[in-house]
């Protein structure tokens, strides 16, 4: 393995996970609880196509086939796929979107932050672009949860639910593969075992505010980093992907 | 006679050109008109998001992705930017939803079309906001002070979007045969159902009196049908698009083009309630409200309980 080879894929699972969320959150366009959020909600899927696709042309560069950004987004099959599977899960309700959102952008904050300090120009430099979105959204997932787990008995009930429910998900955020490992001894990639501990307790501390609890320990979902996905990625792309496959030919 | 006196007092204003503010006295009929009229152009903002959202998930490209997800924001931001001008006439925002959702309120019937495919994107921001753009410049110079200044905000964003619909357009008529096919069948369904946008003609239109003697209404439908059949003839010529009529042509002598009668009965039935998605678009709106009805209400418990909390600790 070459670091150009590794950074590649890097950056390949860094512009999934963009992508898809975005794919996802702009599924809610028009169907916001209220007009506000239904602006929020497509501005966080804005950022996340936006970063998309800076992470998937550097990927397509380092790649050197000749390939664009699209290529790369819209002619790949879900085996070399490599987003999060907590992000291709459905948007579910409100709060199911809203927990999804809180995990990953607790997360995100603390994954980018020090992934600015990466010694890969490129990726610092998206980094340092991505926190001021992220800070942003993970604001915005943290006014919700309060406001959710706070609220009325329903919307608590709904919130813990979600948060229930996405926990299994949660413990790929911080899986170092070999890729990882090599990237990390090179000051390229973020140790995300690391961020772990920081994460918990950010999420707990946000939690308790929210008269929320920790969903309990349990086994743990894994596979996106081997390109084994949950069954939802499949019709995320075939939706996604059906313009440029059905005209191979067609410049957009 | 005080209120005689201002309805003089104000039609003298009126006549000045000046604008009326949200505290100036008005009388009834000015604020109903602009109330409905407002409304209506919120409502349509909002309703419009339905047809183009329905192709953010497919949109062909990351660039195209990006463009759209930003036009249909922009369109929800002059939906909320519009709701607080007609707030400002002393109607909530929940009334005014309340409205659209019983049917009181009307939208633009354009949106009662389908989006089919993605040629459809280029010709709503091409057609749908040109057509809109042409209406809007003239609404900049309309009497009511908070209405003209959204309008002022409003008509920067929709040229672009024009720009960005007829951007898609000409790609795909550069592009594959299929992709040209594409094209026109979305111009063939788009080119009348744009037209009717600005409405009946003048003769048939009852209630353009008022709204011209009030100076909300500036210039008349006809007027502004033919400037945008005149500015957008040529740019579907450039680009080798088939303006779907046989008998349109331009009259050398005045220097416009002339068409084929518009299909009335089919602009009737559209808005009375039977095009192809009133439906479904009221529906939709419904259902996403009603599903939301718990997160308004806890945004709402969650609120209260913050006040106490901080008039406790206060
Ligand atoms: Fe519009
Ligand atoms: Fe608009
Ligand atoms: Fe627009």
């Amino acid at each position: 393995m070459t670091t150009k080879d590794a950074t590649y894929n890097y950056a390949i699972r860094l512009g999934d996970n963009a992508l898809i969320l975005g794919h996802r959150l702009s599924e809610l366009c028009s169907r916001g609880p209220i007009l506000e959020e239904d602006l929020a909600l497509t501005n966080v899927a804005l950022d996340m196509i936006g970063r998309a696709q800076a992470l998937l042309k550097y990927a397509a560069e380092l790649e050197g086939k000749g390939h664009t950004e699209d290529d790369i987004a819209y002619r790949r099959a879900e085996i070399n796929y490599h987003n999060h599977l907590l992000i291709e899960q459905p948007n579910g309700d409100f709060a199911h979107t809203i927990a999804r959102q809180l995990y990953l952008s607790v997360f995100e904050y603390l994954f980018f932050t020090e992934l600015e300090k990466s010694k890969d120009a490129t990726l610092a430099a998206i980094a340092s672009k991505t926190i001021k979105e992220v800070k942003y959204h993970m604001q915005h997932a943290i006014d919700w949860t309060l406001r959710l787990g706070d609220g009325t008995v329903e919307s608590h009930k709904r919130m813990q639910k979600g948060l229930n429910d996405l926990y299994m998900y949660t413990g790929e955020l911080f899986e170092m593969d070999h890729i990882d490992t090599y990237l990390l001894h090179q000051h390229i990639a973020v140790d995300t075992l690391s961020l772990k501990a920081k994460w918990q307790s950010e999420i707990e501390k946000v939690l308790t505010e929210a008269t929320l609890s920790l969903p309990e320990d349990t086994y743990m979902q894994t596979g996106s980093k081997k390109g084994v996905h949950t069954e939802n990625l499949g019709h995320i792309l075939s939706e996604m992907q059906y313009l440029q496959r059905a005209y191979p030919d067609a410049k957009w | 006679m005080h209120n005689e006196h201002s309805d003089t007092h104000f039609q003298s204003r009126i006549d000045n050109g000046e604008h009326i503010e949200a505290k100036d006295y008005m009388p009834e009929g000015y604020r109903k008109h602009l109330i409905r009229q407002m409304s209506q152009h919120a409502h349509s903002e909002v309703i419009g998001m339905q047809p183009e959202g329905n192709w953010i998930t497919r949109a062909p490209s990351l660039r195209a992705k990006q463009i759209l997800l930003a036009k249909i924001q922009d369109e929800g931001g002059h939906g909320l930017y519009l709701y607080s001008a007609v707030e400002t006439l002393g109607v909530s925002r929940a009334e005014l939803i309340e409205q659209l959702q019983t049917g009181k309120a009307k939208y633009s019937s354009i949106f009662n079309y389908p989006a089919l495919n993605w040629a459809d994107i280029g010709a709503i921001g091409w057609l749908v906001d040109g057509a809109a753009i042409v209406n809007q410049v003239s609404l900049q110079r309309t009497s009511y002070g908070p209405y003209s200044r959204a309008m002022v905000r409003i008509c920067k964003e929709e040229s672009f979007h024009q720009r960005q619909g007829y951007e898609i357009m000409t790609t795909m008529m550069r592009g594959t045969k299929d992709q040209q096919a594409m094209a026109q069948d979305a111009m063939n369904r788009w080119w009348w159902p744009s037209l009717m946008m600005f409405g009946p003609h003048d003769s048939d239109s009852p209630r353009s009196g008022d709204a011209v003697k009030w100076k909300i209404k500036r210039e008349t439908n006809d007027e502004l049908r033919q400037k945008f059949i005149d500015k957008t003839i040529p740019q579907a010529e450039l680009i080798g698009l088939t303006i779907p009529d046989k008998n349109f042509k331009l009259d050398e002598k005045t220097g416009h083009y002339t068409l084929s009668p518009i299909n009335w009965e089919e602009f009737h039935r559209v808005v009375s309630g039977h095009g192809p998605c009133n439906k479904q678009r009221l529906d939709h709106h419904i259902k996403y409200h009603q599903e939301g009805a718990w997160v308004r209400e806890a945004a709402e418990a969650y609120k209260l309980k913050t006040a106490k909390k901080e008039l406790v600790t206060a």
